[in-house]
């Protein structure tokens, strides 16, 4: 027992300790963290765009241009691993250029997310009864200004886990991130698996971390849809 | 008595595909005019009033409201719509809102009022319709007969010169149709031009000043209600009353 112990903490300090191997973890991390939270951002923007041209051209069958170009756009993207997207984005479209490797994951999986939000949403805005529209045109209201003040509100508040559920998602897929050598979290602890020529113990604690902020991240989603629920109005 | 006529209709017609919802309608409401429609199902007669404030888009004919022609594409319906108040069946009150905040957002937003003189307006009418202590409730707390109310008064928030009713108590439980109909009652009786697509033929007796008869897309008889219950013309009204009444 004493000799497994001490065997870990040698195998501990050489995985970690040394050279200030850790670090790669934590800078790993900060990276993972940012590329999601932008592409969250991007993916918001994107997927709500795409969601309102969509339905309304479902709804009211204007905007047949637009609607075609997203369709594309969704057919190609929920068509392909976001692997290979995130391969082309830096080798393909950006190989000439000079560009942070951050800044083109944040795009690749921003890009990636709109579209699994854009379904999301869409889903959300066709929930939510035409009676809805109607009361609101009928009292001089828009289309934009319907969507706006009654569709969009009410319909967001139906679709919130499963956005969130989809920002989970997107946390861990940005593990890919080092087919373009972007130092990610998963990254991180490979680089140290290199060095140390020890597999196990970086890589379990890469998935720690992960699993970690997952489960939190769930805990909050858990929480949110219980204070959904109680305040069903 | 005032006769100006606040709506015209001309030749009106809609069709869905190749039903033919709507053949050919003529009609007039007057200001102050509680005009009542009555028909079978089917008859056209909810399309009829959809395509008053073009909820449904008309195929055909014109309509004039206060003397625009609204069926105009360059028109902005947005605008004449504010004056133009809705009851639907289904009430459509805004879930997401309290009982107060349905009724200030088109004020506040459409017509720029201030958000105080906007909740003094609409509590106002709460009190009217005795629902001055729901105005913080959401509308899932309300029975059917409290939202069909609420409804109303939202509509009347905005001060419109006309209020349309689509078929507003038939989604209500009998014992709250009555508590509906006194409010359209008190309306009528302050002298707000309505119309009124309905079952209760109680309340077109009593409360209408004019009945409109529709069949297959079509009026079929136009009248006081005293005539048109005492003394109706054609056979298909003289069916349809035999059934109803």
């Amino acid at each position: 027992m004493t000799e497994w112990i001490e065997t870990f903490k040698i195998k501990f300090t050489n995985n970690f300790i040394t050279d200030n191997r850790w670090k790669y973890l934590w800078d790993g991390l900060g990276v993972t963290l940012k590329v999601t939270f932008f592409a969250v951002l991007i993916g918001i923007l994107l997927g709500f765009t795409i969601a309102i041209i969509r339905s309304t051209h479902d709804k009211t069958g204007k905007l047949k241009i637009l609607d075609f170009f997203c369709r594309v756009y969704l057919t190609v993207i929920r068509g392909t691993p976001v692997v290979v997207q995130l391969l082309i984005i830096y080798f393909v479209i950006f190989a000439s250029v000079n560009i942070d490797k951050v800044l083109v994951a944040i795009i690749a999986f921003g890009i990636n997310s709109g579209a699994y939000v854009a379904e999301i949403v869409r889903s959300g805005i066709m929930s939510i009864d035409q009676g809805q529209m109607e009361a609101g045109r009928s009292l001089g209201f828009n289309y934009v200004q319907t969507m706006y003040y009654i569709i969009l509100p009410q319909a967001f508040k139906n679709v919130l886990p499963a956005l969130a559920n989809e920002f989970i998602v997107l946390l861990k897929e940005t593990s890919v991130s080092g087919f373009i050598a972007l130092q990610d979290l998963t990254k991180g602890g490979d680089i140290i698996r290199g060095r140390t020529y020890d597999a196990l113990m970086p890589l379990l604690a890469v998935a720690l971390i992960y699993l970690v902020i997952v489960v939190l991240l769930s805990k909050g989603v858990e929480m949110m849809e219980r204070r959904l629920r109680s305040s069903e109005h | 008595m005032n006769t100006k006529v606040l709506i015209k209709v001309k030749g009106l017609q809609k069709s869905f595909g190749t039903l033919h919802a709507l053949n050919g309608i003529d009609a007039e409401i007057k200001t102050g005019d509680v005009t009542v429609v009555i028909g079978p199902s089917g008859s056209g007669k909810s399309t009829f009033l959809r395509c008053l404030n073009l909820l449904e888009v008309p195929t055909g004919g014109r309509i004039f409201f206060e003397g625009t022609d609204i069926t105009d594409p360059k028109v902005d319906i947005n605008q004449h719509r504010q004056r133009m108040g809705m009851v639907f069946q289904q009430f459509n009150l805004f879930p997401h809102m309290t009982v107060l905040n349905n009724m200030i957002l088109a004020p506040v937003r459409l017509l720029k009022k201030r958000r105080e003189e906007a909740v003094e307006t609409a509590m106002e009418l709460l009190n009217r319709v005795g629902l001055a202590d729901r105005k913080d409730a959401y509308p899932s707390q309300l029975s059917g007969g409290q939202k069909q109310r609420i409804a109303i008064v939202r509509a009347l928030c905005m001060q419109p010169n006309v209020m349309l009713f689509d078929e507003p108590t038939s989604a209500l439980d009998p014992e709250m149709v009555g508590e509906v109909l006194d409010v359209m009652r008190n309306l009528a009786q302050s002298g707000m031009t309505m119309v009124v697509v309905t079952h209760e033929m109680g309340f077109a007796k009593e409360v209408g000043s004019r009945v409109i008869f529709m069949d297959e897309g079509k009026i079929v008889e136009e009248n006081t209600p005293t005539e048109l219950f005492g003394n109706p013309a054609s056979e298909r009204l003289k069916n349809f009353l035999a059934k109803v009444l």
